[in-house]
């Protein structure tokens, strides 16, 4: 499979802060590849400028075989953007909203009409499709972008935090638009997410990011296994004890408690479980439950980074937050 | 093409946006109203001898003055829309499409130059309703002058909320260009009774012979004498401004990230 997106030590700076450092990644046509990390990790920084929203401080990028910064306006007719924030008219129609994108991006009038119907069918929203938009839903809204993006039958469709503020049953539904997208068109998809189980469910590859650097990338399942071990998950009073206990005794260093729960990353999970319980009890320690589970990313993260990426909820924005985030940037 | 096709879709997005505001065009009466029925009646009982224009009130000397007052507010109050596009977003959709400045620009200019026409449209159906004689021939010759008007002033609007943040930074600013524009523009006098540094002034302010053209189009013969410069020139002059605008308006979108 060709590239449809190369970089070549793309960098941009603001000021003093590098929040994209020399990044050289390359993604096959076809495939979704997700961009995670943490808030402020240059991931929105990374697709902006390979949307030619923001201009390199250095190095340059490739989209569909267009340099991003001398054939921006090619690049621009071959991608289609979700971006973050809202972006959509919300004094018009949904059907208005995308007969001005499809004038906008050239498509040609002949072919509007038959598009947008198809295209509303595929995310659900014809019945309301001649509602204006203050009286959709925020997941209405979010559906409404992803149509809009396809409109013009782009080559590589970015989404930035596609289902950021949405409710967990319309962030299923919007995976499964982009699933069948990826089915029905030829359509490469980049997305950047902060959603461990966004990234693992949606992409075939992912590249986790921080401070600007690509510090991992492989599939979700090779990145898992990088780990080579299991967790154990420890409730127990005295926290602290058992790390401790688990450490001295048992020589299990790897270990932090993550909401109240104290996570041990072990080889061979089974055999080792029972082993922590007999420690506990030996020492005195009582554990109130149990259990093992498999590594997910979080675990990857925080084994690249020592940190975990949950800088935020990551839930909906209200009243002037709502606000303030739309603004432009 | 696709340039004709940005700019026309972008042009009926603004007509639909006014069009939809019910609020807006109501209140588009009002103020005007004042000043042709309070304001024109007032001073026009004040000057005893009437003004010297024989067979012209005060009252109708002013009202193409606030015909012209109506497109300097309403289009100046246009540029509002990149405001509100940039705070919700919408501007980076329109922004990363892949047309030029120009065309996104002159959309934008010529649909909110549309909806300031709207306007304008009303106040002199409501110039009818005060007994201002407009037959159908001037009413039809004083849509594209006062077009011609709104498209340079449309295009300062549109220029300077390219440059603001806020709402109310770009409420302040307004304020200080609207009034002046508006006083010196001779909408509420005759311009050749005026002091020498005012006439000055005035004679420097492209809104003078916006006001001048459609007083020559809705006064008629008895204008003729009075007039700051001949039709034509009123409308070259005001032309020029336009074309002025347009360029800098460009350059201020092609800027705008």
């Amino acid at each position: 499979m060709p590239n449809i997106i190369e970089t070549f030590k793309l960098t941009r700076s603001f000021n003093s802060l590098t929040a994209v450092d020399q990044l050289d990644i390359a993604v096959e046509a076809g495939e979704v590849f997700a961009l995670l990390g943490p808030n402020g990790a240059g991931k929105t920084t990374t697709i902006s400028m390979l949307c030619t929203i923001l201009k390199p401080t250095s190095g340059t990028a490739k989209v569909n075989g267009f340099d991003i910064v001398k054939e921006a306006t090619q690049v621009r007719k071959s991608i289609g953007i979700v971006f973050q924030d809202p972006s959509v008219d919300d004094r018009l129609t949904g059907r208005e909203n995308l007969y001005m994108h499809a004038n906008l991006y050239g498509v040609p009038p002949g072919d509007q009409k038959n598009r947008i119907d198809r295209i509303l069918k595929l995310v659900e929203l014809e019945d309301r499709a001649d509602d204006i938009l203050r009286t959709y839903s925020g997941g209405m809204r979010r559906r409404l972008e992803l149509a809009r993006g396809l409109i013009h039958y782009p080559k590589v469709l970015f989404l930035d935090e596609p289902t950021l503020g949405l409710d967990p049953q319309t962030r299923e539904h919007i995976w499964a638009y982009v699933r069948e997208l990826k089915e029905t068109h030829d359509i490469t998809v980049m997305l950047t997410t902060h959603y461990m189980d966004e990234a693992d469910k949606l992409s075939d590859r992912i590249a986790i990011m921080d401070y600007g650097k690509i510090i991992a990338l492989d599939t979700s399942a090779k990145l898992k296994d990088t780990l080579e071990g299991d967790v154990i998950v420890v409730k127990a009073a005295d926290l602290d004890a058992v790390s401790a206990l688990v450490a001295e005794k048992m020589g299990l260093k790897q270990s932090r408690i993550v909401d109240d729960m104290l996570e041990i990353t072990v080889r061979q999970g089974r055999s080792v479980l029972p082993r922590v319980v007999e420690t506990a009890t030996a020492n005195g320690v009582f554990i109130e439950s149990i259990s093992l589970r498999e590594p997910n990313l979080e675990d990857v993260f925080l084994h690249y980074t020592g940190r975990m990426i949950r800088a935020d909820s990551g839930r909906e924005p209200h009243g002037i937050a709502a606000i303030q985030r739309r603004k432009i940037r | 093409m696709t340039e004709l096709r940005g700019f026309y879709t972008l042009w009926l997005r603004e007509v639909k946006r006014y069009l939809r505001d019910r609020t807006r065009i109501v209140s588009s009466f009002v103020q005007p109203l004042l000043w042709l029925v309070i304001f024109g009646v007032g001073i026009g009982a004040s000057l005893r001898g009437g003004v010297q224009i024989p067979g012209i009130t005060y009252q109708h000397l002013i009202f193409p003055g606030i015909v012209g007052q109506t497109l300097l507010f309403t289009s100046m109050f246009m540029g509002i829309s990149v405001i509100w596009d940039k705070e919700f977003g919408f501007m980076k959709e329109i922004l990363v499409a892949p047309i030029s400045r120009f065309s996104i620009f002159l959309g934008k200019m010529v649909g909110d130059s549309t909806d300031a026409l709207i306007q304008g449209i009303i106040v002199l159906v409501l110039g009818l309703a005060l007994g201002v004689n407009i037959d159908p021939v001037t009413f039809l010759a004083s849509l594209p002058v006062m077009l011609l008007i709104t498209f340079g002033l449309v295009s300062i609007g549109l220029t300077i909320a390219s440059f603001m943040g806020s709402l109310e930074s770009f409420g302040a600013i307004q304020s200080f260009i609207n009034l002046p524009l508006f006083f010196l523009s001779g909408a509420l006098f005759q311009l050749q009774l005026l002091p020498d540094w005012m006439q000055t002034v005035s004679r420097a302010n492209p809104l003078t012979y916006g006001i001048d053209a459609l007083r020559s189009i809705l006064l008629g013969g008895a204008w003729q004498p009075f007039q700051v410069q001949p039709l034509f020139v009123d409308i070259a002059v005001v032309g020029v401004f336009d074309l002025a605008m347009i360029a800098i308006g460009t350059w201020a979108f092609t800027r705008m990230k």
